[in-house]
C-alpha cells in the first residue's frame, strides 16, 4: 500500500449534515451517538468498518463537543455511546493509517486527543459531564474515546471487553493517549495495565470494573435505564445555567485563509499571520477571533505541512483588546464568558503542541496586549521593532506590549503553567517584578530589559535581521526542530496532557517511521493482508 | 498410549486425566455447574431411558455402543481422535513445522477465541431446542433429539477441556461464561445471531440440523486443519458425532417431503395442508430462511481475522491437506460477486488469503445442494412437478458484501419496497409458522408417527421402527 494523496480538509461541520454521529438534546442531557457510514471516509481507499474512524469522524465529534458547550447552555451531561448493535468502537481505522503518511497519522493522533482533552475540559470547567455508554465491543480509540469520558459505564452481556490491543495486534501506536490515561486517568496499576495493553480480546465483565478500567457494568436490558439514571445523576451535580440562550456557531466563510480578524499568507516557507484587535464596539470579538484561529492552526498544520515556521503579527489597538478582555475575564462566573475563556485556553494549547516554528514579530501598530500577548508568549522567539514603521519612517507610531492579570494564569498551558511561568520558570522574583508592570506600556527596551522578548531591534538591522532567522530556520533540520521545540516548550511538571503530546511527537514519529511499523514487511503495511508483520527484534 | 477410554473415572476420558491432577480439578468443579445448565437449559420433557449412543473408543472401528441411558446419566466426556505423533503443519508460515503440542504464546489470545466462539454455539442449539421433545413426531424422532441434544453438550466439554487444560485461569474464566450466555437471553445472549434463533417446530429441527449444523461441520473441518493439535483432534473425533446430526436433518426434510409428496398423490392436490400435511411451498420458504441464516456464520467474504488465523496455522481450509496448492495463499486471487446499486452484479478480484470465508462457504453451499438434489429425487418419483432451489447467497443477508442490499432469491437486485412485497413469498410468514406449529402434536405410541412426517426407512442400530426407543414416565 503506497502513502495516499492527502485531500484539502475543512473543519466546517453542522450537525444536520453530520455523516458519522447523531446528536440529541433531551433537557440536560445530549446523547451523542456514533454511527459510523462505512463508505465516509474522508480520504478514498478504506471502509470504516466497526464504527471505526478517522480524521472526517473526529471532525465531527470536535463540532460537536464546541456547540454543546456553546449553542446548548442547559446540557448537563453528554452520553457518548454508539448507535450500531454489539459494537461501541473499534478505534482508529487501520487501513487508514496504513495508507497515510507519517505526518496525516500524527496529526490525526494529535487532533483526536485535542479533542478528547477538550471533552475533559468540558467535565472539569464547564459543568457538562462526559458519560461513556459503552454498548458492546470497545477497541483501541474506541476506548480511548471512553476514557475521555468522566464515566464509563459497560455492557455486561459476558461478552463486550474493552481492549487497547495496538500492541498484540499492530505492533506500533502504543502511546497515543490510551496508555497514558489508563495510567494517570484511571490509576490502573501498571502491571494490570501491562496485562491489560498485551491482550488482543481485551477485558470484560468484573474484572475491568476491578482494575478501574470501566466504573460500572449494567446488563443488556437495564442498559439503556441505568446511562439514562446516571445521566440524570451526573446532570444534577452541574452548575450550568437553566435558563441561559446558547450562542450559535454560525459557519466562518473564511476567503482562502482571511478571516474577519484572523489573516495568514502562505510564503514559500513560512506563514504569515496577522490577528487583528477588535473594532471598536464589537462585542463578539474574543470569540470570533478564537474560533478563526483555532480553523486557522487546524488548516495550516493538516493541509500544509511543508510551511514549517509560522510569523505570528498582530494589529490594533492595545487599549481596546484590554476593554474588551476585560468585559470577558471580569465576569468568571457568567457562563458564556467561562467558555469563551476557556476556549481561548485551548486554542492556544493547540498553539503549543502544533510542531511548526513559531515567531512573533512585534511592530507598529500591533496589539500585543494582554490576551494577545500569549501569542507572543507562546513562540519560540519574539522579536520587537525598536524604531520606526519600515514603511514610514517618519510616523511617531512606536511598537509596545501590554501585560494584563490575562497573562498571569488565567490561560494555563498543558504543563499546567502560565506562559509566563513556563517562560520564567522558578524564577518568583522575576515573575514578582513583571506583576509590577501591569497595565504599562512597555517600550522594547524595557521588553527587551523585562526579558519578554528575545531581541529589540533597531529599523535599520530589522529587515535584515528577521530575514536571517527565518532563512536560518528554514535550513534546519524539520524533524529536529519539532523534537527541540517540544522539548524547549515545556518546562517543569509533566501533566496527562504534556505526556501524552510528547509522545506523539517524539515516540509516534518515530516509531511511525520504523521499519517495523513502515517498511515493506512492517506491521501497517502487512495488516488486512492477513500476512505477519516481519519485526527487526532489536530493542531501541 | 491414551486413546483408550476410561469410563470407570468419574470424567470419562481418553486425555489421561487421572493423571493431572489439577485439569481434573478444574473439570470436576465445572461438572457440577453443567449439570446445573443441563437441568435448566436442556430438554423440557423428563424420560425414564433413552435409547443413545455412546462413544467407548475414538478408533475407526466400533466407536460407538447403544443402550437405555438416563438421560442426565449420560457420560459426558473428553475424546480426542488418536494421535498422529508425525503430524506435521499442513499451512500457513509454520508449514513444515511439527504441529503444536501446547498453545504458542504468541496466539494464546486469538486460539482462546477461536475456541470460546465455537464452544458457545454448542450449548446454544441444546438451550434452542429445549422444548421440541414436548411435540415430537415420534418416538424415533424423540430419541434422535436427545442424541443430539447429549452430543452437543459433548461438545461443550470438548471446548471446555481445552480452556481448562491449555487456557489456565483465564481459560476456566471462559469456560463458566459459556454456561452463563444463554440462546435468545436479552440480557447475555450467545456470540453468534443464528444461534439466538428460536427452533419452534420440527420443520425448523430439521432443517437446523441439515443446515446450520452443516455450518458447524464446515467451521470445525477448518479447526480439523489447526496447527494446535490437541484442537486438531477435538474436532476430528467431534465431526464424526457431527455427522449424524446431519443424518437427522437430511432424512428428517426426506421424510417431511416424502409426506407431502404421499398426500400431494393421495388427494391430487397441492393444497395439503387441510390434510395434515406440509405444502411445499412452505418448506422451500423453511429452507430459504435456515440456508440464509447459516450463510451469515461464515462471516464476511473477505476477512482480515480469517487471513491472520490462516497465516499463523489456527485455522485451516475446508481439506487443506487434499488441496494443490501452495498452502500460503499469498500470491493467487479470486473473484466475488458484489451488488451494485444500479442494480448489477459487478466481480471484484481479491486475494485468495482474504477469501478464505467465501472459499469454505462455497464447499458448504456445494454440499447444501446435494440435499436439494434428494429432496427433489422424492417429488420427481412421486410424478410431482415442484422443485426446490437453493436461493441465491445475496438473499436475505446480514453479514458481509450483501448486507443492505435488497436481492431476491434468484439473484436479482431489487429495491426495497419490491423486497418487501415478496418477502411473504420467500419466508416462512407468521401464517405459515402458526401453521406448522399447530401440526406439532406429541406422537409417543409404540410404531407411530404424526401426520405430517413419514417414518424412516430404517431404525437405529438395526432397531425396527416401532423399537421403544424412549421410556416415558
Amino acid at each position: 500500500m503506497t502513502a495516499t494523496v492527502s485531500p484539502e480538509v475543512s473543519f466546517t461541520r453542522s450537525p444536520a449534515a453530520y455523516r458519522h454521529w447523531n446528536l440529541r438534546i433531551e433537557g440536560a442531557v445530549a446523547w451523542l451517538e456514533l454511527d459510523v457510514a462505512e463508505d465516509g471516509g474522508i480520504v478514498p481507499g478504506y471502509e470504516l468498518k466497526l464504527n471505526s474512524y478517522d480524521l472526517g469522524v473526529d471532525i465531527e465529534l470536535y463540532d460537536a463537543v464546541q456547540r454543546l458547550r456553546f449553542e446548548h447552555p442547559g446540557v448537563r451531561t453528554v452520553v457518548v455511546t454508539s448507535a450500531k448493535d454489539n459494537v461501541f468502537c473499534a478505534g482508529a481505522n487501520i487501513r487508514m493509517l496504513a495508507g497515510s503518511s507519517p505526518e496525516w497519522k500524527v496529526n490525526f493522533c494529535k487532533f483526536t486527543n485535542e479533542t478528547r482533552n477538550a471533552m475533559e475540559d468540558a467535565t472539569e470547567h464547564s459543568g457538562q459531564t462526559y458519560l461513556a455508554a459503552v454498548n458492546g465491543s470497545c477497541a483501541g480509540g474506541g476506548y480511548e474515546l471512553a476514557l475521555a469520558c468522566d464515566h464509563i459505564i459497560l455492557i455486561d452481556d459476558n461478552s463486550s471487553t474493552v481492549a487497547l490491543p495496538e500492541v498484540p495486534l499492530l505492533g506500533v501506536l502504543p502511546g497515543t493517549g490510551g496508555l497514558t490515561r489508563v495510567v494517570d486517568k484511571r490509576r490502573v496499576r501498571k502491571d494490570r495495565a501491562d496485562v491489560f495493553a498485551t491482550r488482543s480480546d481485551g477485558i470484560r465483565g468484573k474484572t475491568a470494573v476491578e482494575w478501574r478500567l470501566v466504573d460500572e457494568l449494567a446488563p443488556r436490558r437495564d442498559f439503556a435505564e441505568v446511562v439514562r439514571q446516571r445521566a440524570l445523576e451526573l446532570a444534577g451535580r452541574s452548575s450550568r445555567p437553566a435558563d441561559a440562550t446558547g450562542v450559535e456557531l454560525t459557519p466562518l466563510e473564511p476567503d482562502g485563509y482571511a478571516y474577519r480578524y484572523v489573516k495568514a499568507e502562505l510564503g514559500a516557507e513560512t506563514v504569515d499571520i496577522t490577528v487583528h484587535g477588535p473594532d471598536e464596539h464589537a462585542t463578539d470579538w474574543l470569540l470570533t477571533m478564537t474560533r478563526e484561529l483555532d480553523d486557522l492552526i487546524l488548516r495550516l498544520r493538516t493541509n500544509e505541512p511543508e510551511l514549517g515556521t509560522w510569523v505570528i503579527r498582530t494589529a490594533g489597538d492595545a487599549e481596546t483588546v484590554l476593554a474588551h478582555e476585560e468585559a470577558v475575564l471580569g465576569k468568571p462566573d457568567d457562563w458564556l464568558c467561562n467558555e469563551i475563556i476557556h476556549y481561548y485556553k485551548r486554542t492556544l494549547k493547540r498553539l503549543d503542541v502544533t510542531s511548526r516554528s513559531l515567531i512573533a514579530l512585534i511592530e507598529p501598530g500591533s496589539c500585543f496586549a494582554g490576551v494577545l500577548l500569549e501569542l507572543a508568549l507562546a513562540a519560540d522567539r519574539q522579536y520587537i521593532l525598536d524604531g520606526p514603521p519600515i514603511e514610514d519612517e517618519d510616523s511617531p507610531l512606536r511598537a509596545s506590549i501590554r501585560l494584563s492579570e490575562a497573562n498571569f494564569g488565567r490561560f494555563p498551558m498543558g504543563n499546567g503553567l502560565s506562559r509566563l511561568e513556563s517562560r520564567f520558570y522558578q524564577e518568583t522574583d522575576h515573575l514578582a517584578w513583571l506583576r509590577k508592570e501591569i497595565g504599562h506600556t512597555l517600550t522594547p527596551a524595557e521588553a527587551n530589559e523585562l526579558g519578554l522578548v528575545t531581541d529589540a531591534l533597531d529599523d535599520i538591522d530589522w529587515e535584515d535581521e528577521i530575514r536571517i532567522v527565518l532563512e536560518g530556520r528554514a535550513a534546519l533540520s524539520p524533524d529536529s526542530l519539532t523534537g527541540m521545540e517540544a522539548n524547549h516548550r515545556f518546562v517543569g511538571p509533566e501533566t496527562l496532557e504534556t505526556k501524552i503530546f510528547g509522545r506523539l511527537t517524539a515516540w509516534q514519529n518515530w516509531i511511525f517511521n520504523r521499519p517495523n511499523a513502515a517498511g515493506p514487511d512492517g506491521a501497517l503495511r502487512r495488516y488486512g493482508t492477513g500476512r505477519k508483520a516481519v519485526f527487526d527484534r532489536k530493542r531501541v | 498410549m491414551p486413546e483408550k477410554i476410561d469410563y470407570d473415572a468419574k470424567i470419562p476420558n481418553n486425555v489421561d486425566l487421572s493423571s493431572d491432577r489439577r485439569l481434573q480439578r478444574a473439570l470436576e468443579g465445572w461438572q457440577p455447574k453443567f449439570m446445573n445448565w443441563w437441568g435448566e437449559m436442556g430438554p423440557t420433557l423428563r424420560t425414564q431411558g433413552v435409547y443413545l449412543r455412546t462413544a467407548v473408543s475414538v478408533g475407526r472401528e466400533g466407536w460407538a455402543h447403544f443402550d437405555h441411558v438416563h438421560v442426565p446419566d449420560y457420560r459426558w466426556g473428553i475424546f480426542l481422535a488418536e494421535r498422529d505423533g508425525d503430524r506435521r503443519i499442513a499451512f500457513g508460515e509454520h508449514a513444515g513445522e511439527p504441529a503444536w503440542q501446547q498453545v504458542p504464546g504468541e496466539y494464546r489470545a486469538d486460539l482462546q477465541r477461536l475456541i470460546v466462539i465455537q464452544g458457545d454455539t454448542e450449548p446454544a442449539s441444546v438451550e434452542q431446542q429445549k422444548l421440541l421433545g414436548l411435540t415430537a413426531p415420534s418416538l424415533y424422532d424423540l430419541r434422535n433429539l436427545f442424541q443430539v441434544n447429549v452430543e452437543e453438550g459433548r461438545h461443550l466439554w470438548a471446548m471446555v477441556y481445552l480452556l481448562h487444560a491449555y487456557f489456565g485461569k483465564e481459560g476456566r474464566e471462559e469456560a463458566e461464561g459459556l454456561l452463563y450466555r444463554n440462546s435468545g437471553s436479552p440480557d447475555t445472549p450467545r456470540i453468534l445471531g443464528a444461534f439466538n434463533e428460536e427452533t419452534a417446530d420440527w420443520l425448523a429441527f430439521y432443517m437446523f440440523t441439515y443446515f446450520t449444523d452443516r455450518d458447524g461441520k464446515y467451521q470445525l473441518g477448518t479447526l480439523k486443519e489447526s496447527a494446535f493439535d490437541p484442537l486438531s483432534r477435538t474436532c476430528e473425533f467431534m465431526l464424526k458425532e457431527e455427522a449424524h446430526h446431519m443424518f437427522v436433518g437430511t432424512t428428517g426434510v426426506d421424510r417431511v417431503v416424502m409426506r407431502s409428496a404421499e398426500l400431494i398423490r393421495e388427494h391430487d392436490t397441492t393444497d395439503i395442508a387441510a390434510h395434515g400435511g406440509i405444502p411445499l411451498e412452505i418448506i422451500q420458504k423453511y429452507i430459504n430462511f435456515h440456508y440464509t441464516v447459516s450463510l451469515d456464520l461464515f462471516g464476511s467474504e473477505t476477512s482480515t481475522n480469517a487471513a491472520n488465523y490462516y497465516t499463523a496455522g489456527l485455522k485451516g481450509r475446508w481439506n487443506e491437506t487434499r488441496r494443490k496448492d501452495d498452502h500460503q495463499l499469498t500470491d493467487g486471487s479470486t473473484f466475488l460477486d458484489r451488488p451494485g446499486e444500479d442494480g448489477t452484479w459487478t466481480q471484484d478480484e481479491v486475494q485468495t488469503l482474504l477469501a478464505l470465508n467465501l472459499d469454505l462457504r462455497s464447499e458448504y453451499i456445494a454440499d447444501c445442494r446435494t440435499g436439494l438434489k434428494r429432496w427433489n429425487r422424492i417429488l420427481a418419483e412421486n410424478d410431482i412437478g415442484y422443485r426446490f432451489s437453493l436461493p441465491h447467497p445475496g438473499f436475505n443477508r446480514n453479514v458481509g458484501i450483501n448486507r443492505g442490499h435488497h436481492i431476491t432469491p434468484d439473484g436479482t437486485i431489487v429495491d426495497e419496497a419490491t423486497w418487501e412485497a415478496g418477502r411473504s413469498k420467500w419466508l416462512p410468514t407468521t401464517e405459515d409458522l402458526t401453521f406448522v406449529r399447530s401440526l406439532m402434536h406429541p406422537v409417543y405410541e409404540r410404531g407411530k408417527i404424526a401426520s405430517w412426517v413419514a417414518p424412516p426407512l430404517n431404525g437405529i442400530n438395526g432397531k425396527p421402527f416401532d423399537f421403544e426407543y424412549v421410556h416415558l414416565p
